[in-house]
């Protein structure tokens, strides 16, 4: 393939002769375009930067970049003295030049739609579309074109951004020609993205849905590859192996974003180049250790209108520091070292982005890094740096001329795309300095013409006396030139027209009275040392104002990122510690019971000990007299922490995906729960469908990423759900179509797929290279084959018995009912099959299958041996969970230490994880709480909470905490008044959305 | 032997769950006969006072005495005497703003009476789809909670809210008191969104036009309401004439800080009795409401901070924040039915965040009955009020301890079945199984 490419390359380059397969109307037009710039000042390509240097250009090509240019005869010398000439910017995430995707169905929003609407062989998602070729649907539109070019761009690769699999993308000039001579290659690279876009097919409705899509994806075309073309003909699946080979474009919108995309190319051995969304400061780090290529948008957010205070009580801290962090994502980026090209995708207007970098550029990027990213690093991404991305020779001839440097003050001039000119904005380039005479000839009146500034700018002022000067308004253009005045004393203008030559300029104006008049400037002089010395400090002090605000004092000194960026956020992450508490009341959910007066000591991450008189050595000691010591909480049925979706309800199966890769590690109520003393929840899946999704078990290690945060070597689960939230009962009229509808298809969804598991287990076995490899078959013998369990949704006691029984059948046991309110009904059969409970404290009544759901239900089945924890499904109820487990004694007459149990040892023996977490033992995790009450009581606090020894709340540092939140609040606020104050453009105040779910909400939130 | 006693707790079981089958709904308590007095225990009056090893007597459905004296003296013949040592006796907990009785079961449509169509409803009462046949109310009382308002929802004006006893035959029989109009204040911010897609904040667009639009509704009704008998009858506005005669209240909620403070504007506006609904925000504009002496019925505690800068305990100590401004308040649970008992919960999750138990009691009795117009009858163990009371074994205001014995509405002893402690004590039988609680 790559010889191929070599070839054709070198083909396209001695091709001598223009041709063309289309006619003209008209005299054939031949113009080799032979040009030579000559002494500009060239950055052949972003780190080689040559003085007096020429440009050759031919046929649309570059043929050299050098300082002694031999200038062929033929071609046109451009004198380009005091001018800059750069390769022209490239582009790599747009959709220029291609229609608007349409959906394939007419399917109304919430409609059910199974499969795809799209006629054809094609795959059967519409949100995976590889058969898009971007060459086939581009057509050149010169009126974008012309707003990119004016910009600085020459070239752009356009892909249609729509779907989760998107096809391929196409290399195009920005140039006002033919498709057929502005495609410069045809496939550049495929891309991605995690958001399904305008088809109105269900799946997937969540992120995880799109991802486990993907994967599975990726076997279906390793499978059609092999074998299965032999068994269907799949024109999708054909494209998407033929883009195997380009690289592969990740378009993703933040930085957890960039992570989840970079862990799926990882499983399957592609390194995405991926497109983040301007916060990548948050987290370098983790960034950095991807090794993925970015590409970052220059995108900075409006500051707030914060005039109101009540108004802007509604602006989240998070946001207002990211207003204040954004414009230095760059800088970070380039000083840790990470590759990363630009786009302007994103953009309100794509032009805001040089204005964007000289922000980046006053905050620490390097110039040369802006350079390279605009140019080289987007063209060697793509492996497109033969075509663009720098002057090299035999590249197309796409290059900006300008004033100076584009970094600062100077201006784009010219952008040539392939040879072709294209004047972007006329500027002065002339160096006027200087002291003139002015003489109006016909009313015998000479002036002093004192010329400063810069070329494009300069100032102009007619010098009276040491005191007086009268400022002179002019205006070039090329040689061209205009001036304006009003003489001392008078109330009209002074008009004049003139051309330029050398240094003097001359032609004719009107005067005060409206005749005619001859003038002219000549006669410069250089400036006086005085002026020239002023003239410097105005310089100094233009770059000096970079570092300023408005009113001249320094800039504040920034906020920090946090982890998370979030309040309550720590710069500085707790250290594991060594604490002895002395004198709490343990409840050590050991065979000793709680045990008054004792004293624990926790080290690197566990527990040490626990007994009288302990010694802490050189730790901290804790004077817990009065307080109690308790393990964590761990809630077993918990829907905080995720991102985009709980449910992947549009199937009766959704196997295949996985909480785990949905993570949300920027969730306030992590910290919130904290305080409620939780230490460990299992993410689950929703109750959409009978067999929902694979679930994560996390520890609340609050700042850490994501990954940091799950429990590690936890066994796996999966959710399963029973009852109307799987039937769809209470969806209204929307709710129909999709099977099942009953209990009584409920369980032949489970009997149907644990069938299918196990013959394709069967199959594979006996066939192991032609079965197409299925994620959620997969998913399912797992549960099968005992190294995955099952925790189900559960309210009634028939289905509850259905279930075990399915499981029975299957030669395995359920793990846990979750809910499981009529356990109580058949707590003897639960016994019987070996299944663990876990159960709300008290609600009943919201639907009808909860009428029987009583709060004596897990007394009755603790009662007759059934493990029962109580679960929050709640990110409200998940911090007072301990007051949940005290209406266990409450209802059901449950002894204290049994009723802790549920929410701490119970849920760690239902999650397998008895051996780290859920009691007061030496070696256990030192996942801790110290409470201030019985931690049952409504009137008990979590004063400090401690996972893996680190202490992640503090009742105290919670109190410092506030203050240094409601003072970055103010200094934030402060700040964006000012800018307000300078001229810089508001956003009306909003809160970010914030989602809690439960079990049965069905939308992802994105957009 | 083992046959023998197997065969007796099968007998037992079988009596146990033969006597109290009719108890899912039980009856409501016989009028009272005689006096009864409760001695000894802890007293919590509801007023903030603690009374401990007193006495209470009432007779006739009325508190004839509340005393810390002279125990001994009480007479004792043809009176009931309970023994309330170690105990707790409170007056019964009266729980605002619910929607107990107008819904059975959420989900399920034709059990829902509280959301009709129409902006603009004050001729709507409630008390008049009243379910004093739920299966829910008796799981609240047996919490301790004896009283309710219940109330419609959805729209501008949503309609009239009523307080009722929870121990009724009828809708007439429970209730108290019809004391009420719902207005639900044009907010300044709309979510965006639906529910399972919520997105984030915005201006309310609309927000002006709809305050003009309430306002002229008010000014309508007050000018309709100064003839005495008009040519044409308007519902609506002849609802509102309780209203302005300040026979009823208007309940009206806002949770911003900008609308509560047009709320109180509102109310003087138009010299209605105002009460504000919600007051989330309320802490940032406390001395406004001090000031003009509106009360608030306050948001559960229960509830997550609104922003993720607030301080995280902020529902927990926002009684608290307005005890101490002098903002008079009572707290709400969960506006749904099931939810109503835990009302005492929600109110104690307040005493570790500062605020006293006593007060935090009083927010779900004394005042709360002064808010919604009822405290001459009920709120507090004081002589010549209603006999709305109960004992609990432990502190009532924690699930811990909370535990309900006896409890008496007007004096009438109520019945603390229900369906719950029906279906445990069923199964209990089932697997033989000791109980430990009812």
């Amino acid at each position: 393939m790559k010889k191929i490419v070599g070839l054709l390359f070198l083909f396209w380059q001695i091709a001598a002769i223009a041709q063309v397969t289309y006619p003209t109307n008209g005299a054939k037009e031949i113009r080799n375009k032979h040009y030579a710039f000559t002494n500009a000042t060239i950055y052949k390509d972003y780190q080689t930067k040559l003085e007096k240097a020429s440009l050759i250009i031919k046929d649309g090509k570059v043929v050299t970049v050098s300082p002694s240019a031999f200038i062929p005869a033929d071609a046109i010398e451009v004198d380009c003295s005091g001018k800059t000439i750069y390769p022209a910017f490239v582009e790599i995430i747009s959709n220029y030049g291609l229609p608007e995707a349409k959906p394939a169905g007419e399917g109304r929003r919430y409609a059910t739609q199974l499969v795809s609407d799209k006629k054809g062989a094609y795959y059967w998602n519409e949100a995976i579309k590889p058969e898009t070729l971007a060459y086939e649907l581009f057509a050149s539109d010169s009126e974008k074109a012309k707003k990119l070019r004016a910009i600085g761009y020459g070239a752009v690769v356009s892909h249609q951004t729509d779907g989760i699999v998107r096809g391929s993308g196409t290399l195009v000039n920005l140039n006002d020609k033919s498709e057929n001579e502005n495609i410069l290659k045809d496939q550049v690279a495929s891309f991605y993205s995690f958001r399904k876009g305008v088809t109105k097919q269900n799946y997937p409705s969540s992120l995880m849905g799109a991802i486990a899509l993907l994967e599975q994806t990726y076997l279906d075309g390793e499978w059609y590859k092999n074998n299965g073309h032999k068994e269907e003909r799949n024109i999708s699946l054909e494209y998407w192996n033929q883009q195997q080979d380009l690289p592969a474009v990740f378009l993703t919108s933040n930085w957890q974003e960039i992570l989840r995309a970079d862990r799926l190319g990882d499983a399957n051995n592609v390194q995405y180049i991926i497109k983040g969304g301007g916060d990548e400061y948050k987290r370098l780090e983790e960034l950095k250790a991807s090794n993925a290529s970015l590409i970052v948008p220059v995108k900075y957010p409006k500051p707030y209108d914060v005039e109101d205070p009540f108004a802007a009580h509604y602006v989240a801290l998070k946001d207002m520091k990211h207003w204040e962090l954004a414009p230095y994502n760059l800088a970070r980026l380039d000083e840790a070292n990470i590759e990363f090209a630009l786009t302007t995708d994103g953009l309100e207007k794509a032009g805001d982005i040089m204005s964007g970098l000289k922000t980046a550029i006053k905050k620490g990027l390097k110039k040369e890094t802006a350079l390279k990213a605009l140019t080289y690093a987007p063209a060697k991404m793509l492996r497109i740096d033969n075509w663009v991305g720098s002057l090299k020779d035999g590249s197309s001839a796409n290059f900006l001329i300008t004033s100076g440097d584009i970094f600062e003050e100077a201006s784009i001039l010219e952008n040539w795309v392939q040879g072709d000119q294209y004047l972007i904005k006329q500027e002065n380039t002339k160096e006027l300095k200087g002291v003139y005479d002015l003489k109006l000839l016909d009313l015998r009146q000479n002036y002093k013409l004192e010329v400063k500034g810069k070329p494009a700018s300069p100032e102009m002022n007619i010098v009276v006396n040491d005191t007086t000067k009268i400022k002179v308004k002019s205006s070039i253009q090329g040689k061209r030139i205009t001036l304006h005045f009003t003489p001392q004393d008078a109330q009209q203008k002074i008009r004049l027209n003139g051309m330029m030559e050398g240094d003097v300029w001359q032609g004719k104006g009107q005067d005060l009275e409206g005749n005619w008049i001859d003038w002219q400037v000549d006669n410069r002089q250089e400036l006086s040392k005085e002026e020239e010395k002023k003239e410097g400090e105005n310089s100094k002090e233009e770059t000096a104002n970079l570092d300023e605000t408005k009113d001249g004092t320094k800039e504040d000194k920034i906020g920090e990122v946090t982890y998370p960026f979030l309040p309550y956020g720590w710069t500085k992450e707790p250290k594991q510690k060594t604490v002895l508490f002395k004198n709490a009341t343990v409840w050590t959910n050991t065979d000793d019971g709680i045990l008054e007066e004792t004293d624990v000591l926790i080290r690197d991450g566990r527990i040490v000990s626990v007994g009288k008189n302990l010694d802490g050595g050189s730790g901290e000691t804790i004077d817990a007299t009065g307080k109690h010591l308790t393990c964590g909480i761990i809630d077993e049925h918990s829907h905080i922490a995720i991102s985009r979706g709980v449910n992947e309800g549009t199937q009766a199966s959704s196997a295949e995906v996985s909480i785990g890769n949905v993570i949300n590690s920027d969730d306030i109520n992590i910290y919130r729960q904290l305080a409620g003393g939780v230490t460990t929840a299992q993410l689950l899946h929703g109750s959409a469908n009978p067999i929902g999704g694979q679930s994560a078990i996390i520890k609340f290690r609050w700042g850490a990423s994501p990954e940091e945060m799950k429990f590690e070597n936890a066994d796996k689960f999966i959710k399963f759900a029973l009852g109307e939230n799987v039937k769809h009962s209470n969806w209204g009229n929307n709710g129909t179509i999709r099977f099942p509808q009953t209990r009584l298809g409920v369980e032949q969804v489970f009997v149907d797929f644990f069938t299918q598991a196990k013959e394709y287990e069967e199959a594979k076995r006996n066939n192991p290279s032609k079965v197409r490899r299925n994620i959620e078959l997969e998913t399912i013998l797992e549960i099968m084959n005992k190294e995955r369990f099952i925790t189900c949704h559960s309210y009634v006691q028939s289905e509850i018995t259905m279930l075990m029984r399915v499981a029975e059948q299957f030669g395995f046991n359920i793990n846990t009912f979750t809910h499981i309110l009529e356990g109580y009904k058949i707590a003897d059969k639960m016994k019987e099959h070996g299944v663990f409970a876990s159960t709300f404290s008290d609600w009943w009544m919201y639907k009808f299958e909860v009428n029987d759901a009583i709060p004596h239900n897990a007394a009755i089945l603790t009662d007759v041996g059934v493990v029962t924890a109580i679960n929050s499904d709640d990110a409200e109820m998940g911090r007072r969970l301990n007051n949940e487990a005290a209406k266990g004694v409450k209802y059901g007459g449950m002894t204290e230490e049994e009723a802790w149990k549920m929410v701490t040892l119970n849920p760690a023996k239902i999650l397998h994880l008895e051996n780290r977490v859920g009691t007061i033992e030496s070696g256990k995790d030192a996942d801790v709480v110290l409470w201030s009450d019985n931690p049952l009581s409504n009137y008990s606090k979590a004063e400090q909470t401690y996972v893996d020894g680190r202490c992640y709340w503090d009742i105290e540092k919670d109190k410092e905490m506030r203050k240094l939140i409601q003072a970055e609040r103010n200094r934030l606020i402060q700040k964006m008044l000012k800018a307000k104050e300078g001229g810089a453009e508001t956003q009306k105040p909003s809160m970010p959305k914030h989602k809690h779910y439960h079990c049965d909400d069905i939308e992802d939130e994105g957009n | 032997m083992k046959q023998r006693l197997f065969t007796i707790l099968i007998l037992l079981a079988f009596v146990g769950y033969d006597t109290v089958n009719a108890q899912w709904m039980p009856a409501p308590g016989e009028a009272q006969s005689k006096p009864v007095y409760i001695v000894g225990g802890t007293m919590h009056i509801g007023n903030g006072q603690i009374i401990e090893n007193g006495a209470i007597g009432f007779e006739k459905g009325k508190i004839t005495m509340v005393t810390d004296k002279d125990i001994d003296k009480i007479p004792k013949d043809n009176a009931q005497v309970i023994n309330a040592e170690g105990k707790h006796i409170y007056p019964g907990f009266i729980s605002p703003n619910s929607l107990m009785g107008l819904v059975e079961i959420s989900a399920v449509r034709p059990t829902r009476d509280f959301d009709e169509v129409g902006d603009y409803n004050p001729h709507l009462r409630s008390i008049i789809a009243y379910n004093t046949d739920s299966w829910v109310t008796p799981t609240i009382r047996s919490n301790g909670v004896l009283l309710a308002q219940i109330r419609p929802q959805g729209g501008r004006i949503s309609g009239g809210s009523a307080i009722v006893q929870l121990d009724a035959w009828n809708y007439e029989d429970a209730l108290v008191k019809e004391d009420g109009i719902i207005l639900n204040f044009p907010s300044l911010v709309n979510r965006k969104g639906w529910w399972g897609e919520p997105g984030g904040l915005e201006a309310n667009k609309q927000n002006q036009e709809q305050l003009a639009e309430l306002k002229s509704f008010f000014l309508e009704a007050q000018a309709y309401c100064k003839q005495d008998n008009p040519s044409e009858t308007d519902l609506r506005f002849e609802a509102m004439r309780s209203v302005f005669n300040k026979e009823k209240k208007v309940y009206i909620s806002a949770n911003h800080a900008q609308n509560i403070i047009e709320v109180v504007d509102f109310i003087k506006t138009f010299k209605i009795d105002g009460v504000l609904v919600g007051g989330r925000d309320a802490y940032l504009v406390a001395d406004v409401l001090a000031e003009s002496k509106i009360p608030v019925i306050l948001n559960k505690t229960h509830r997550l901070p609104y922003r993720a800068d607030e301080d995280i305990d902020l529902p927990y100590k926002l009684p608290l924040l307005l005890k101490e401004a002098g903002v008079e308040f009572c707290i709400q649970a969960e506006r749904s039915s099931g939810e109503q008992r835990n009302l005492p919960f929600t109110a104690g999750k307040a005493v570790p965040y500062g605020l006293s138990k006593e007060d935090a009691l009083q927010s779900i009795t004394l005042s709360a009955a002064k808010i919604m117009g009822i405290d001459a009858q009920f709120g507090s163990l004081e002589a010549g009020k209603s006999a709305t009371l109960f004992i609990s074994t432990g502190d009532a205001l924690d699930p811990i301890s909370n535990h309900v014995e006896v409890a008496f509405i007007d004096g009438r002893e109520v019945n603390l079945e229900n369906k719950q402690k029906e279906l445990y004590r069923k199964f209990m039988d089932k697997y033989r199984l000791e109980q430990k609680q009812h």
